[in-house]
């Protein structure tokens, strides 16, 4: 869990505004003014659809995205999150509502003003790509340079280092169609970061490709956010890749957010059963940690000179336990023992058979593995795997069944 | 009822030509100039050379097939002793085509641009390419005169359709995401014209030029009839005296000259399906053989 927390120390409050959606609305037809006051007025979509012919992709959009952040929009195809991005740029105008960035209200600034904001503070990466055919990797790499009228010395610079920082430098001279998936969506990033933006919108940058690669690039993305802190917004339809990448997750249906919050939040608290139904395909082992889902249930002992081994496993009787933790005074994980351990060891009168009771086959887990790592371990152990911190403090206990309840929380 | 819909023409025509005399002539001065200089510039070429540079281009542009191709056809145009027809009718399509490109061009990247400049523009395009070849060379001469003016005009105006269409379909066909990655990084409009668009559309573009060219060829040969002259006036007189070896001499040069013209406009442009492509094939390396995505 530790990823997350530094994430959430360093995301929310300290740092400032960047930008700010306020009651923004998108309207898709002939009539959007008409279906705009329809829809303030309480009426449902299809109602409008039918009056007015005009659908509605964006319906009052408010909420702020902080500098620095990686921000993902996330909802099902046709939810409106690839046109909540493209508003933020213009792309689509919005019909109503303002859209601030750096404190300034996009939607009221000239066209001119507009190409500006695009050369110089946003850049977009694209789901397919999007690179011109009739330019090299460097030439596409420069294209938002050359469009801002960069002379042709430091736009090559500026391109081969935003190349070179995608690992891709080598291939300045290749033509798109030459590379791989990965490899053109490399490109596709090296654009977007030659201009040195300060916000950088992602739609479905990484759906197009295989698993395996796809990966890979969130890790890079991550890695050039901790090099340069951008605003990155992100648009995605697969949790897993939000969970991973994402410091906020802002889950959109049908035009509506529906929740804001950090992937815990989400995960933990999820607003409505459309929100519940992306953990359908995600993979819980990977968004939770082994603390998250230690349990104190199983009977703890402390460890104190005159406790026998007979003591334990009276008490060990009396709650009808099979396996019990045993801890130091400060709560330090010191083993566990089973009944029949303890049993054998006191017939056999060993000396001391408290000590030599316990399990030696089971090693504690640290609370920050991610689930995923260690699956295998509380399968193939017979006994509950005790979870302790960084620290050797007892955190609880992950038994078979209560490994298997999380894992079958989405259906 | 009884529409007299030639009178009205003829009315048309004659108002014209009474009102916008200067006009006309402007037009025909700009025109006869292009075309003049254009031929006697080709003529002005001693055979040998100019033989040597079309040879060179089919080297340079297709290969050694055609480069032979290219000679032998042409020494045999020369030994049927048509060699000044062919410059003529050759220097008559270069004129009219550079008209085309120019009016075409433009026109077409107005079509992509606006649906109500396309909408409006496509019925006039439709008449141009299906009103009967002949029937331009009658106001065209009573505009301009006899010879290589009215010709080329006429050329010019059933030939430039395929230039204006290629155009228009070449730039509406540039994908969607390439629009949008252009205006996304900040394009002007007419940065994502000439950056964007029509670098995209090249090909297209491209195969309209071809077939501008050979239509211009085919109508050439028509426009002889009002004096134009080149290989036309062969295939004419050929066909006035029953001469059927002349006609025929005639014929072959012109299908010469179209052979060597498709096959060099068609290497400028990647794409351009053409029934001579099936007769000359040649191994040609198309994208998809020298690029292989690497993975």
């Amino acid at each position: 869990m530790d990823l997350t927390i530094e994430k959430d120390a360093a995301a929310p409050a300290a740092s400032p505004i960047k930008i700010s959606l306020k009651n923004v609305y998108k309207i898709f037809g002939e009539r959007p003014e008409t279906a705009l006051e329809q829809l303030k007025s309480g009426r449902s979509k299809p109602e409008i659809l039918a009056d007015t012919g005009c659908s509605v992709g964006v319906n009052d959009a408010s909420f702020d995205i902080m500098a620095g952040e990686i921000f993902v929009i996330m909802g099902l195809s046709g939810s409106g999150k690839s046109t909540l991005l493209r508003l933020l740029n213009r792309l689509i105008e919005p019909t109503a509502g303002a859209i601030e960035i750096d404190g300034v209200d996009v939607t009221q600034i000239s066209s001119r003003e507009l190409i500006d904001l695009r050369r110089r503070d946003i850049s977009m990466v694209f789901q397919s790509f999007a690179l011109l055919p009739n330019r090299n990797v460097l030439q596409n790499a420069a294209f938002g340079l050359e469009v801002a009228g960069i002379g042709e010395s430091e736009r090559k610079e500026k391109a081969l280092n935003a190349l070179r920082a995608v690992g891709l430098e080598g291939y300045a001279e290749s033509h798109p169609d030459q590379l791989s998936g990965g490899m053109k969506q490399r490109v596709g990033l090296a654009r977007a970061l030659a201009s040195e933006p300060t916000i950088l919108l992602m739609d479905e940058a990484f759906s197009a490709l295989d698993p395996l690669i796809r990966t890979e690039m969130q890790d890079e993305l991550v890695r050039l956010q901790g090099e340069h802190s951008r605003t990155v917004v992100f648009v995605s339809h697969d949790l897993d890749e939000a969970m991973r990448i994402g410091d906020r997750i802002c889950i959109v249906e049908n035009g509506n957010v529906v929740q804001i919050g950090t992937p815990d939040d989400i995960v933990l608290n999820p607003a409505n059963d459309y929100v519940r139904s992306f953990f359908r395909n995600v993979d819980v082992s990977r968004v939770f940690k082994a603390g998250d889902i230690a349990r104190q249930t199983q009977v703890t002992l402390i460890e104190r000179q005159g406790v026998s081994a007979a003591a334990t496993l009276e008490r060990m009787k009396s709650y009808d336990r099979e396996y019990a933790i045993i801890l130091g005074r400060d709560r330090t994980f010191h083993g566990i023992v089973s009944r029949t351990s303890l049993v054998d060891n006191i017939r056999n009168k060993v000396i001391d058979p408290y000590r030599n009771a316990f399990l030696t086959d089971v090693e504690p887990i640290l609370a920050s593995e991610p689930l995923s790592d260690v699956l295998g371990r509380v399968a193939s152990s017979s006994s509950p795997v005790p979870v302790v911190d960084e620290r050797n403090r007892y955190v609880g206990s992950i038994t078979k069944s209560a490994l298997l309840e999380t894992l079958d929380r989405t259906t | 009822m009884n529409f007299n819909i030639g009178n009205g023409v003829d009315s048309i025509v004659n108002y014209i030509q009474d009102n916008f005399g200067s006009t006309l002539d402007f037009i025909s001065a700009v025109i006869g100039f292009v075309t003049n200089n254009i031929q006697e510039f080709l003529l002005a070429i001693p055979m040998p050379a100019a033989l040597a540079i079309f040879v060179i281009l089919a080297l340079w542009r297709v290969g050694v097939g055609f480069a032979i191709f290219t000679a032998v056809s042409l020494w045999l145009v020369e030994h049927m002793q048509l060699w000044p027809e062919m410059m003529s009718t050759l220097s008559l399509v270069i004129a009219s085509t550079l008209i085309a490109i120019v009016i075409g061009l433009p026109l077409g990247i107005a079509m992509a641009r606006s649906d109500r400049v396309a909408a409006i523009t496509r019925p006039v395009l439709d008449l141009m390419q299906t009103m009967p070849a002949f029937v331009y060379l009658i106001p065209a001469a009573m505009f301009f005169g006899l010879g290589a003016v009215p010709g080329t005009i006429a050329t010019v105006i059933f030939a430039m359709p395929p230039v204006v269409r290629l155009t228009n379909l070449g730039i509406r066909q540039v994908p969607a995401e390439y629009i949008e990655a252009g205006n996304a990084f900040g394009c002007t409009a007419s940065q994502l014209l000439f950056k964007v668009q029509l670098p995209n559309a090249l090909p297209s573009i491209m195969a309209g030029i071809n077939q501008t060219i050979m239509l211009s060829l085919s109508m050439v040969v028509i426009a002889s009839m009002i004096g134009a002259g080149g290989l036309g006036n062969t295939v004419l007189t050929g066909i006035q005296r029953l001469d059927v070896g002349t006609g025929f001499e005639g014929g072959i040069a012109v299908v010469i000259l179209a052979v060597i013209l498709d096959r060099l406009t068609q290497s400028l442009g990647k794409q351009g399906a053409n029934f001579w492509q099936v007769l000359f094939r040649k191994p040609a390396k198309t994208e998809q053989e020298v690029a292989q995505p690497a993975t």
